[in-house]
């Protein structure tokens, strides 16, 4: 059968021409190389406007330009994009994409013509988003939660213009997107794995972006009619979340809605989609301990099942945000319950890790230190976050730079570190290029120990009960000026780590030009994705041949073998 | 190696920092101690797992680091290790739950005799209403909410007429003497928070929330807004002030009730509108400077505009800086004002307000 061993080589794809090549590209490999470049873009962005929120806060008054309204438009942009349009696109977009298939050993996404679509209509959300700086009164500023009715009306800054509503358009072009390729990343790991490979043997990142993408299909629907129903209030004057309301010296002309709704609707979202992000990072670090550490994961089944309880758990969790929200009072009786319950099955996460590590063969690479590196700052993030989920305890923190510290810990910076671990592990796998050590370790250094020196801190002005999302503290007497040092200090760490990430972006650019030729398997990992014909792996990723998977993902050390890891193709016949 | 050492730097200086750190709990000054014990309790377990795991992952990295011709020890599982460690982490978080939600049950449960406040939330200030002598509030309605009825009271309802309003976001509480506070908000939503007593609850407009405490300590305390609110949002700033409760009750008996405010004579009705708008957040009646210019003498000076013209205040300007507060934009101020929808009539005495701040 001549022709279907054709089909199964290279002639499944035959890109048109360039732009069929690297633009409207059904390759997952270059979408997730487009997801990943458009994120980094936007991401930049979102770092720049960090800085600007810095400059204030450590040094009010320098730049005349930030007033309180374009403070608040910074605080907004920055996290929303950080959120959705840096790290979940990132994550699932870039890595997910990537990987998936590789992984798993099959040619491609199951619908790569949505898979495009998905990155294109993504990169139309980033437009809309980005449009909302070029509007006459600027991006929304009503944070990025978008509490209603602030959030829609005016002494909120872009609430009674373009902002706010291009922000909710975005945010539903996004989840659009985010929807077709959700359902590729669940069909794909359902229907297309290689033969051989068992749910069970699949590796940890596949099931991690696998129930991730299963908590972004689950969840993101109740943000979509969140902002669908808020555009309505807005432009339509429905009032889903609209109570009656006098502003401005008038009655408006809203009655009857719930604002504490918004907020149900929004968490619901909101926490997994905590765990939407979180879920890919704790990916990474299994992939990347294991093979860095050159050793099986520990309790792969125990990670698994922790996985799938996280995933459904972070579902019964959400009203935590909302303690003191004004929802019914006995309702924290039971979030505080669930949210410290899942906090089981995390400590599980972080054992299994550490424990890794034990009697293993630990290579300090770059992906390593990030990886350990994610260990400290994620279980500092996840120790506070026992904090924050204890309802009574919430009271007096909740609102506070103990938040800020905390979620920065636990799903800025902890996600970074893994992001970055990831990007230098599989950097030669997408450009055939090893990126340069000397400077992945001073870029690592300078992100692990300051974004620490920035985050940490503010915990303890969150005891002393400094509020968050405030322009400035200056009058207030409870707030010593202590605190205006420390917001000094931070500043100054901030632009250092804000600069330093130029390093990374440097590194990226010449590695991909001049970097030292990677081997096919430079690390030596078991995944399939190493095993390709060739490196980078061409259209089609496997040749004629797609690989058939006699093991699990994680044989270093194996017993009887004499080199220190057998991937996952190799039959136990075949082990020397 | 370098990690190691600089790890080992950063654990112990996190561990330490709690000895050291300038920054902690204000003085408590409410029965909110439970809170503060609770805090604690969780700093001791999580500060526990803390060093331990960190401890473990330093030893891993100095014991198994990579040699050459080594091999790592092939161990997929160890059930047993696994269930004490999942034993273990149960029991910690239990240690840690327990107490929090006995302080829960205590903070919620408002007391019965206690002292009724309603506080009001709106941008960018607070006002507090008393049940008056009958002890039970007149009925509110958001619709009827004015620059005159400030707290939207059916002025029908017979129990709203002796209820007591202070208007100038400052309020007095008597000393250990239990108070609950009644939240609501007339726009959007706000968070009444007063750091040294630990309580903070949202104000949600269309709703009602309750927040309960016994201050503990005499003196002046900040109330502080801790949700998002608006550009306002940071100024936002009220205060309480902890008497004994002879003191509370002469203060209080100089304020008005209901009805004395709806009968009030269109003198000094300017003032009126202009706490009742929040107006004062921003722009003071001293002189100080604020988030906007004071209005202390402003009426007949001279103002200059961002744009680089200026003008000499009269009621004109006033009026449009009220109804369209972006076309004119004073030097040195941010262009964040919402615009106010007055009448004519609340203009003007608005107007002759400030003839008076800038007269007398």
């Amino acid at each position: 059968m001549e022709q279907s061993a054709a089909y199964e080589g290279q002639q499944v794809y035959h890109p048109k021409g360039w732009w069929g090549h690297y633009v409207f590209s059904q390759d997952h490999k270059i979408i997730a190389l487009q997801y990943t470049c458009v994120a980094l873009a936007i991401g930049l962005t979102g770092m720049f406007l960090s800085m600007m929120m810095r400059m204030q806060l450590g040094f009010p008054g320098l730049f005349d330009s930030i007033d309180a309204g374009n403070y608040y438009q910074d605080v907004t942009m920055h996290g929303m994009i950080m959120v959705i349009y840096l790290l979940t696109a990132l994550f699932l977009g870039g890595f997910g994409n990537y990987l998936i298939p590789l992984m798993l050993g099959s040619r491609d996404m199951a619908f790569p013509f949505v898979n495009m679509l998905s990155f294109w209509v993504y990169f139309l959300s980033v437009i809309i988003l980005s449009a909302s700086f070029f509007v006459p009164s600027g991006p929304t500023g009503a944070g990025w939660t978008l509490y209603p009715p602030q959030s829609i009306l005016e002494g909120t800054p872009g609430g009674d213009g373009a902002g706010i509503l291009l922000m909710l358009i975005s945010l539903a072009v996004f989840i659009i997107a985010f929807t077709m390729g959700g359902l590729n990343y669940i069909t794909t790991v359902l229907q297309s794995r290689a033969r051989g490979m068992t749910l069970m043997r699949m590796p940890l990142i596949i099931w991690c972006i696998f129930l991730a993408t299963f908590l972004g299909l689950l969840a993101f629907p109740a943000l979509f009619v969140g902002a669908i129903m808020l555009t309505f209030d807005r432009v339509l004057e429905t009032s889903f979340f609209m109570p009656e309301i006098f502003k401005g010296g008038e009655v408006l002309d809203y009655g009857g809605g719930s604002p504490v709704l918004f907020q149900h609707l929004f968490w619901f979202f909101g926490h997994p989609e905590v765990y939407i992000i979180a879920l890919p990072a704790f990916g990474i670090i299994s992939e990347l301990i294991s093979c860095h550490a050159r050793k099986n994961i520990f309790g792969y089944n125990m990670m698994v099942w922790a996985l799938v309880a996280i995933a459904g758990i972070s579902f019964i969790v959400w009203a935590h945000h909302m303690y003191v929200a004004g929802m019914n009072p006995y309702l924290g009786f039971f979030f505080a319950t669930t949210t410290l319950i899942i906090a089981v099955p995390t400590a599980i996460k972080v054992y299994n890790w550490v424990l890794t590590l034990w009697h293993a063969n630990i290579k300090m690479t770059v992906p390593m230190l990030y990886c350990l590196a994610f260990l400290i700052t994620f279980l500092i993030g996840g120790l506070t976050g026992l904090f924050l989920g204890n309802v009574s305890v919430d009271v007096p923190l909740s609102d506070t730079y103990f938040v800020v510290g905390h979620f920065h810990m636990v799903m800025a910076v902890s996600p970074v570190l893994a992001l970055y671990g990831g990007l230098y592990h599989w950097f030669p796998s997408v450009t055939g290029r090893m990126l340069d050590d000397r400077l992945g370790k001073i870029h690592f250094w300078i992100t692990f120990v300051g974004t620490y020196l920035i985050y940490f801190p503010m915990h303890y002005i969150g005891f002393l009960g400094v509020p968050r999302r405030y322009y400035s503290n200056e009058q207030y007497d409870f707030i010593p000026q202590s605190v205006a040092d420390l917001n000094q200090f931070i500043t100054i760490c901030a632009l250092i780590v804000g600069a330093s990430q130029f390093i990374l972006l440097y590194n990226f650019v010449n590695s991909t030009i001049r970097g030292k030729k990677a081997s096919k398997n430079p690390w030596g990992a078991c995944t399939l994705e190493w095993q390709a014909l060739e490196s980078p792996p061409g259209h089609g990723n496997w040749g004629d041949q797609l690989p058939v998977v006699y093991r699990w993902p994680y044989d270093y050390g194996l017993p009887g073998a004499t080199a220190d890891f057998v991937p996952q193709n190799v039959p136990d016949e075949q082990i020397t | 190696m370098a990690f190691v050492i600089i790890t080992t730097i950063i654990v112990i200086g996190t561990v330490l920092f709690n000895l050291v750190t300038p920054w902690w709990f204000t003085p408590l000054a409410s029965n909110w101690g439970s809170l503060d014990q609770t805090i604690i309790i969780t700093l001791w377990v999580t500060g526990i797992a803390f060093v331990l795991i960190s401890a473990f992952i330093l030893y891993c990295v100095v014991k198994y680091r990579h040699r050459e011709g080594h091999k790592s020890k092939y161990e997929p599982d160890n059930p047993k290790l696994e269930f004490w460690l999942t034993v273990v982490t149960t029991v910690g978080v239990v240690i840690m739950l327990a107490p929090g939600l006995i302080a829960w049950k205590d903070y919620i449960d408002l007391p019965e005799d206690a002292l009724e406040v309603e506080g009001v939330g709106q941008q960018w200030t607070w006002s507090y209403r008393f049940p008056g002598e009958d002890g039970i509030y007149g009925n509110t309605n958001g619709r009827l909410i004015s620059s005159k009825n400030t707290f939207g009271i059916d002025p029908s309802d017979a129990y709203g007429q002796d209820d007591v309003l202070v208007l100038d976001n400052k309020v007095h509480l008597p000393i250990n003497k239990p108070v609950v506070f009644q939240l609501r908000s007339k726009d959007v939503l706000h968070d009444f928070y007063i750091p040294q007593f630990r309580a903070k609850m949202d104000l949600v407009p269309g709703q009602q929330s309750n927040l309960w405490f016994i201050p503990t300590q005499l003196g002046t305390y900040e109330v502080a807004c801790a949700e998002f609110c608006g550009t306002g949002h940071w100024a936002m700033r009220g205060e309480i002030t902890v008497d004994e409760m002879a003191d509370f009750e002469a203060w209080l008996s100089q304020h008005p009730t209901f009805v004395e405010t709806m009968n009030e004579s269109s003198k000094g009705r300017g003032k009126q509108i202009v706490q009742s708008l929040g107006c004062v957040a921003c722009h003071s009646d001293t002189g100080a400077s604020g988030i906007g210019p004071t209005w202390r003498n402003s009426f007949g000076s001279q103002r200059n505009f961002v744009s680089g013209e200026s003008i000499n205040i009269d009621g004109a300007y006033i009026k449009e800086s009220i109804v369209n507060p972006n076309t004119k934009i004073a030097a040195g101020f941010a262009s964040v004002m919402p615009a106010y929808n007055l009448s004519d009539d609340e203009l003007n005495a608005i107007v002759e307000y400030m003839k008076i701040l800038s007269s007398d």
